[in-house]
């Protein structure tokens, strides 16, 4: 188990480590900052001083090795646009997507395996063609699109929801809503598959020639072999709710880390870009560990 | 005669497929008491299987319907006893075992949790459970018991894990017990020990035994009564003696006629020259010695089989001499050339030379190739036969010397039948006239009627086009017969090999010897005189 | 006694195109799916053709004009956008863009990525590893990140847009691709092959590629709606396509400032991307059944009753 995750750790780092050269020096490739954070009549000698300021005048490689050298101290960095820590702004707005990524995630899995099961065994049932309905949509409708919609309809028109914004539970209910139909859609289809085949399994055989009760058979000898496939698409949709929800936290005008990331892509905030990359890149990380531990705990065959 | 304990009357059960529906047994009445070993013999696809899923209940209905029929049990008919009366009685008064124990054990649960199950499923506390699983775990002949509990199936070989779901079977002392195929996938000398086993135990016990099997010589090793199914009907029914020495029913004579072993042990040409020689070939992989210097000499003309259990590295053997794996050392001499230092060039010229027929057709015929692309396809590496209207016409024959029809030529692959798809195989190899045909375990996956008539096909080919064979096989009784030299391979070493006649008459090696023993005859007779010669033997 | 050779194998089937069509027209889900595809394709190839011009032309009158009027001319059937140009007739044109980004981008990734997986499938581990290496930074790039870095270079433009979004779905064709290579180079069929003497270039293509191909199509047809998807996105957040050039995703981006006012300038747009990628799906699904042998008994007809 350690092993595993030594090995992991190492192969994430050094992704990472690609993955931060490259956008260091691709993001100094998009343009000038000077030019984009100074009032439009500001001088040449105003946008000197302020290159200089920021070190933005040296040669690309050297801002590069000043850069890891900070890194390598934990130090981000100031944010060009908020003038404050790179690495503040970005842990605050991750402060805002962790608990929406985390109350997305929890609801999705409880509501993909309950459903997941049922539409499983009603194989050709009501429940079970309405779950293949909602997931095919849920596969083929925009976020954006079905975020709008919800907007007209909730908001504007009926009035029950606010528009966007933080502050009160109701802000949630949108964003929340709109980010759980893609995940659920594709994870309801893995546990209903992975369900299905489970339950046709000879070990399902034995143990019913053992007169072993439905009951058990289910909950114990089918639903945790069918759960196995089921983490590994948990784990990549949980990675990409931790990316941040550019999308959906840009139309409800949710402060988190994806909203951030854009902003400060669009506005050459290079400090912070590189910054949310880091800390949305460890929160991965940590995921991944917890996905391999809890495969870990439910195949003793990976153990070894 | 008294009522069985069980008894399945005129049973009939349908499948609905998308293709239609299936008859899959017919009126199939048979009855087993305790103490007394009744055997279900078929075929694949005879249904054989089906009537004892009925009994457990394990039929999935749909696509499953009992369309007719009673299955008494101490004069309860199962068919119409309520779900829970029936789980009751599953596993503590009946009790079953499969063909594969890896797949039938849950992997992800400890074999000590799946068998105390057996007993907490039916209410008994789990302490008492697991005092008996131990002292069953112990009694089947498990390694160091307490330890093996807490390990998981995959930790375990294929003989071992048969031995603890037989453990789990006896952990209520069953009135019956079903055995599914229970030894199809063990090798021989782990199959007679499993055997041994289950009669032991059924001594011990005295319970009934109903086993599932498609093989003669496992009917004949440890059963009383048999029942041969095909398709779907009982055709012949009777003690295993009787049965045996004069079937009735023209299947059962085909099905004993087909069992192999019972022909004239062939002579190897003695002034031949040499084909094939291969010198102190190895190969490992890793730490494990795949095979370790073999050597041997195939005359041309000659049938060399090599003979062994899985992991007895005789398939290593043949893919180290085909350059499908690389030898670490060592020499194969084709015609005198080394064929393991043999540049590409010279290579390419002797693949037509040699060609190789693989264990499964099903796979070894790409799906998406027509039987003409098939056979013709050496021809297009070869820049062989340029004309269109030769290669139809020679496809045609090779077609036709198979045993398959020239129209058979534009289907593909999954239109035909197993035996079917071996001829194609066959036929592909044909094509190239080769000087030596490698068949690796050719026939196993066949069924004994259609195997024998692949062996009499490729036997055939060698009287008439003077081809050799190296015939890789585990099945002795399909060695004795078409083979006129045989190596016996053990752990990656060839530990003795000679002509036929001499290996299976007068064995040198004790594994050889052991191997021969446990080869079981399909002959009834056979393998009580030789168990009474086993008992009375010094050990 | 009766050889089994001589008993007749199923009669032969009907292969190729007709036997697919008629599979097709079974399943009615994957038929209408197909149908609606086509007439969009068609609209893609066609409409701008014939209906450029209505598209662009301003009519003040018809500003924010609302739909199911048909005052105005068919073309006002959906409603008009804040500069009174037709929905519908912008729909039609809009399609061509977005259909263009979307299949240049499929077809290159899995072009591209099919070709690596297939290299790094069948060649050794060295290759293989360096291959799937580079997959992985791909894969762990920010997308989006990704996208605003080559559009800013570049600038924003179908062709650009394209290379962006088929990079980022090479990755999926790669894994895709190697995985069943490794998988099929050691099915029995391939190495009778190799004892036959064939050449790495005819086991690649006539024994491996067309095993894995329909695997490939299937995969491509659903990215096909995902990567529509990731495109509207992009346009949506304004660095995607842009303006005069329309894709059904910037028509979103462009109503939504008008949500109060006029719904139906973001809704149309965005039922049409939902009705591709849902006919995109139901054909996937239907195609990964249809196009394996194993499973394909299922959907064929009933009539030859069992065997």
């Amino acid at each position: 188990m350690i092993g595993l995750i030594g090995q992991r750790a190492i192969a994430s780092l050094a992704s990472l480590v690609v993955l931060m050269v490259m956008v260091f020096f691709l993001s100094r490739l998009t343009g000038d900052p000077a030019a984009l954070f100074l009032p439009i009549d500001a001088t040449e000698e105003m946008k000197q001083q302020f290159r200089t300021l920021h070190g933005l005048d040296r040669p690309v490689l050297e801002q590069f090795v000043m850069y890891v050298w900070d890194v390598l101290r934990l130090d981000f960095g100031e944010s060009l646009r908020r003038a404050r820590p790179a690495i503040d702004v970005v842990l605050e707005a991750y402060a805002w997507t962790l608990p929406l990524a985390l109350i997305t995630m929890a609801l999705v899995v409880v509501a993909a395996i309950v459903l997941g099961a049922i539409a499983a065994f009603n194989v050709g049932g009501i429940i079970d063609r309405g779950i293949s309905v909602v997931s095919l949509i849920g596969a083929s409708a925009p976020d954006f699109w079905i975020a709008i919609v919800a907007i007209v309809l909730f908001a504007i028109n009926l009035g029950w929801l606010p528009t966007s914004g933080v502050g009160t539970p109701w802000h949630w209910i949108m964003p929340v809503a709109v980010l759980f139909i893609r995940p659920f859609g594709l994870i309801v289809q893995v546990v209903r598959g992975s369900m299905l085949s489970a339950l046709a399994a000879p070990y399902v055989k034995t143990a019913r020639a053992k007169g072993v009760k439905n009951r058990p058979i289910i909950f114990v000898h089918t639903l945790r072999n069918a759960m196995l496939p089921v983490i590994t698409v948990i784990g990549d949709q949980a990675a990409a709710l931790l990316n941040g929800a550019v999308i959906v936290e840009t139309i409800f005008g949710f402060p988190g880390i994806g909203k951030l990331m854009i902003d400060s892509i669009l506005q050459r905030d290079f400090n912070v870009v590189m910054a949310a990359i880091l800390v949305t890149a460890v929160a991965i990380f940590i995921m991944n560990i917890l996905i391999d531990i809890a495969y870990s705990i439910l195949d003793p065959r990976i153990r070894q | 005669m008294t009522e069985a304990l069980l008894t399945v009357r005129n049973l009939s059960v349908d499948f609905h497929t998308a293709r239609g529906t299936v008859h899959a047994v017919r009126n199939a009445s048979w009855s087993v008491n305790r103490g007394e070993t009744l055997a279900i013999l078929g075929e694949s696809g005879s249904g054989k299987s089906v009537s004892a899923s009925a009994v457990m209940n394990l039929l999935d209905i749909p696509p499953a319907e009992v369309v007719s029929g009673e299955i008494l049990f101490e004069g309860k008919d199962l068919l119409k006893v309520s779900y829970e009366e029936h789980r009751a009685l599953n596993g503590k008064r009946i009790a079953m075992i499969f063909q594969d124990p890896l797949g039938h054990l849950n992997p992800v649960y400890t074999v000590g949790w799946q068998i105390v199950e057996m007993m907490t499923a039916h209410g008994r506390p789990a302490n008492k459970a697991r005092a008996r699983a131990l002292e069953l775990v112990t009694r089947v002949g498990i390694p160091d018991p307490e330890k093996a509990l807490k390990k998981y199936p995959h930790e375990f070989s294929g003989g071992q894990r048969q031995r603890l779901m037989i453990a789990m079977a006896l952990m209520l002392k069953p009135d019956i017990l079903i055995a599914d195929e229970p030894t199809t996938a063990l090798d021989v000398t782990i199959q007679a020990e499993v055997l041994a086993l289950l009669k032991e135990l059924q001594a011990e016990t005295g319970m009934g035994l109903v086993l599932i099997t498609h093989d003669l010589g496992v009917v004949a090793e440890i059963a009383d009564r048999v029942v041969v199914m095909s398709q779907g009907e009982i055709v012949e029914e009777g003690s295993v003696r009787e049965v045996y020495h004069h079937p009735r029913h023209p299947y059962t004579r085909k099905l004993i006629g087909a069992a192999p072993g019972k022909g004239e042990i062939k002579q190897p040409a003695t002034d031949a020259p040499a084909l094939l020689e291969v010198r102190e070939l190895a190969k490992s992989y890793g730490k494990f010695t795949a095979l370790k210097d073999a050597s041997f000499t195939l005359s041309r003309g000659q049938s060399l089989a090599v003979v062994g259990e899985s992991g007895s590295g005789k398939s290593t053997l043949a893919r180290t001499i085909l350059r499908l794996e690389k030898a670490d050392s060592g020499k194969a001499l084709w015609k005198g050339k080394d064929l393991i230092t043999m540049s590409p060039r010279e290579l390419l010229s002797v693949r037509r030379e040699i060609q190789m027929v693989f264990q499964d057709p099903t796979q070894s015929l790409n799906p998406r190739m027509s039987v003409y692309q098939l056979i013709s396809e050496g021809w297009d590496i070869h820049r062989l036969m340029p004309d269109r209207k030769a290669r139809r016409r020679r496809v045609d024959e090779l077609l036709e010397q198979v045993g398959l029809l020239p129209e058979h030529a534009e289907r593909y692959p999954h239109q035909f039948s197993g035996g079917q798809r071996q001829r194609i195989a066959i036929a592909r190899a044909l094509a190239l006239e080769p000087e030596l045909i490698i068949c690796d375990e050719a026939v196993s996956a066949l069924d004994v009627s259609v195997q024998a008539q692949v062996m009499a096909l490729l036997d055939g080919l060698r009287k008439k086009f003077g081809i050799s064979y190296l015939f890789i096989a585990h099945d002795l009784g399909v060695v004795r017969d078409f083979a006129d030299m045989v190596l016996v391979m053990k752990s990656g070493e060839i530990v003795e090999g000679g002509p036929t006649e001499k290996v299976f008459n007068a064995p040198e090696h004790p594994y050889t010897r052991r191997l021969l023993a446990a080869n079981l005859d399909p002959d009834p007779d056979v393998q009580a005189q030789r168990r009474q010669m086993a008992a009375t033997a010094p050990s | 006694m009766t050889d089994i050779s001589q008993t007749n194998a199923s009669p032969a089937e009907l292969r190729g195109a007709p036997a697919l069509l008629a599979m097709l027209w079974r399943d009615k889900f994957a038929f209408v799916s197909a149908v609606v595809l086509l007439i969009i394709i068609i609209c893609a190839l066609i409409g701008p053709v014939f209906l450029g011009d209505l598209a662009a032309s301003q009519n003040l009158r018809g500003r924010n004009s609302p739909p199911f009027d048909l005052s105005r001319g068919w073309a006002f059937v959906l409603g008009g956008d804040s500069l009174g140009r037709p929905v519908l007739a912008r729909l039609i044109v809009a399609a061509q863009s977005t259909m263009m980004v979307a299949a240049g981008a499929v077809f290159s990734a899995m072009t591209v990525g099919a070709l690596f997986g297939l290299v790094a499938g069948y060649m050794g581990k060295n290759v293989s590893q360096l291959v799937m290496r580079l997959a992985d930074v791909i894969m762990s790039f920010p997308s989006l990140l990704l996208a605003v870095v080559v559009l800013y270079l570049l600038g924003p433009s179908v062709p650009n847009m394209i290379l962006v979004l088929a990079i980022t779905r090479i990755p999926i064709y790669l894994r895709t691709t190697r995985a069943e290579v490794l998988e099929v180079r050691e099915r029995m069929f391939v190495q009778a092959a190799v004892v036959m003497g064939a050449s790495h270039w005819r086991i690649i293509f006539r024994h491996i590629l067309p095993i894995i191909a329909p695997t490939l199509v299937t995969i491509a047809t659903l990215d096909f709606a995902f990567v529509m998807l990731a495109e509207s996105s992009l346009s949506f957040l304004g660095i995607g396509i842009q303006p005069p050039n329309i894709t059904w995703g910037l028509m979103v981006s462009q109503g939504r400032p008008y949500l109060n006012t006029a719904w139906w300038l973001a809704f149309w747009p965005g039922l049409m991307i939902v009705i591709t990628a849902l006919s995109l799906n139901l054909l996937s699904n239907w195609m990964r059944v249809a196009l394996d042998p194993a499973q394909r008994w299922r959907l064929e007809s009933r009539k030859t009753g069992h065997d």
